[in-house]
C-alpha cells in the first residue's frame, strides 16, 4: 500500500512562495489565475493490506509531525 | 549559575552562546547533545539557533522529537527557563512549549542585520532588567521567522503580557517598514503563559559584546541569571 499525504497552507496564513509564483505565472502570460497555495506533498510505503489501520496511522502521524496543525491542513489518501 | 545549551545536528549558535554566557557573563555553560536523555543540574536551558535536521518538513518539526527535548519539557513543566533563540524559537514553537508558529519571511528572502526592538512586559525573567519600551538593537539572521498564530491565540497573549519583543524603528514605533519578516503584530519574541519560557529570532548572542558591534543582548541575558539569583535566595 501507499500513502499519499498533502500538506498545505491553511486559508489564514499567509503564502508568500504562492504569492510569488502566481505573480510569475501572470508575467509569463497565465490569465485567470485567482489563488496560488503551495504546500507539500509525501509518499509513504506501506506494508500490509489493513487499508483502514493504514489511514488511522497515517492520520495520526500527519497531525503529529507530517504537518503543524497552527499553520497547515493535511488529507490523507491511501492506495 | 548552570546553563546548558543544546546541540541538534545542524545547530550553529550553541558555542556562541556557551562562549557569552562562560566568558562574557562568567557562568557555567556546557552543551547537551539531542540524544542525552537528562539535563543534570541546570538552571536554564537555551535551546541555540542553526539550521537542526537541514530545516527538513519544517524548521525544528523533527528537533522537537528528540531525547533531549523530553527532557527539556520535564523541565519546564516544572518551571524551569527555557529560552529558544532562532532556530530554537522554532523548536520550541513546535514543541507546544510556546503558542504559534514560525514561517517563510513574508517577502522570502533571507534577512540578516541588526533590526531594533521593543521590550513589552518587564515583569519575566527575560525582560526583569529591561523597563517597559527598552530599545535594543540585536541582529537578526533568518528565513523563516515571521510569527504567526491565530486571533484568538493573539488576544489572549496579549491581555496576558506575552509578548515580550516587537520589531520597531528606532523610536521604538512598531511601523510595518521595521517589521523585516511579516510577523504579526511585529513579533520578534514571546513566553509561554507561565513566563518560564521565552523564544526570539533575533541573536542576543550575536550581541553581547562591544566589539561585535553592541551588547544589548547581555540585558537579556542578565535578566535571566537575575531573575534566578533572585528565586534561589528567597
Amino acid at each position: 500500500m501507499k500513502a499519499k499525504i498533502t500538506v498545505t497552507p491553511k486559508k489564514a496564513v499567509l503564502d508568500p512562495q504562492g504569492k510569488t509564483v502566481q505573480t510569475a505565472l501572470e508575467h509569463i502570460g497565465f490569465t485567470g489565475i485567482k489563488d496560488v497555495r503551495i504546500g507539500k506533498y509525501i509518499e509513504i510505503e506501506l506494508e500490509g493490506t489493513d487499508r483502514e489501520a493504514a489511514l488511522k496511522s497515517i492520520s495520526q502521524a500527519s497531525h503529529k509531525i507530517l504537518s503543524n496543525p497552527v499553520i497547515e491542513d493535511y488529507s490523507v489518501e491511501i492506495e | 549559575m548552570n546553563f546548558s545549551v543544546l546541540q541538534f545536528p545542524g545547530s550553529n549558535c550553541d558555542q556562541d552562546c556557551v562562549h557569552v554566557l562562560k566568558n562574557v557573563l562568567g557562568h557555567n555553560a556546557r552543551l547537551l547533545w539531542h540524544k542525552d536523555t537528562s539535563l543534570g543540574d541546570t538552571d536554564a536551558v537555551i535551546v541555540p539557533g542553526g539550521f537542526s535536521y537541514g530545516d527538513y518538513l519544517r524548521t525544528g518539526a523533527i528537533a522537537r522529537y528528540s531525547n533531549i527535548m523530553a527532557a527539556v519539557k520535564q523541565f519546564a513543566d516544572r518551571g524551569g527557563l527555557v529560552l529558544g533563540i532562532c532556530n530554537g524559537f522554532q523548536i520550541l514553537c513546535e514543541a507546544g512549549l510556546l503558542p504559534g508558529a514560525l514561517i517563510r519571511n513574508k517577502g522570502i528572502t533571507f534577512r540578516c542585520e541588526f533590526v531594533w526592538l521593543r521590550t513589552g512586559n518587564p515583569d519575566t525573567p527575560f525582560t526583569c532588567k529591561a523597563p517597559e519600551g527598552t530599545l535594543l538593537r540585536i541582529p537578526i539572521a533568518h528565513g523563516e521567522g515571521c510569527y504567526f498564530a491565530d486571533a484568538e491565540t493573539l488576544k489572549q497573549m496579549e491581555a496576558n503580557g506575552q509578548i515580550l519583543w516587537r520589531y520597531c524603528d528606532r523610536h521604538g514605533n512598531t511601523t510595518p517598514e521595521s517589521n523585516p519578516n511579516g510577523s504579526l503584530l511585529n513579533i520578534a519574541g514571546i513566553c509561554n503563559a507561565q513566563k518560564n519560557v521565552a523564544g526570539l529570532m533575533p541573536h542576543p548572542e550575536r550581541a553581547s559584546e562591544e566589539i561585535l558591534s553592541g551588547h544589548d543582548g547581555r540585558i537579556l541575558l542578565e535578566s535571566m541569571v537575575q531573575f534566578l539569583e533572585n528565586r534561589k535566595r528567597s
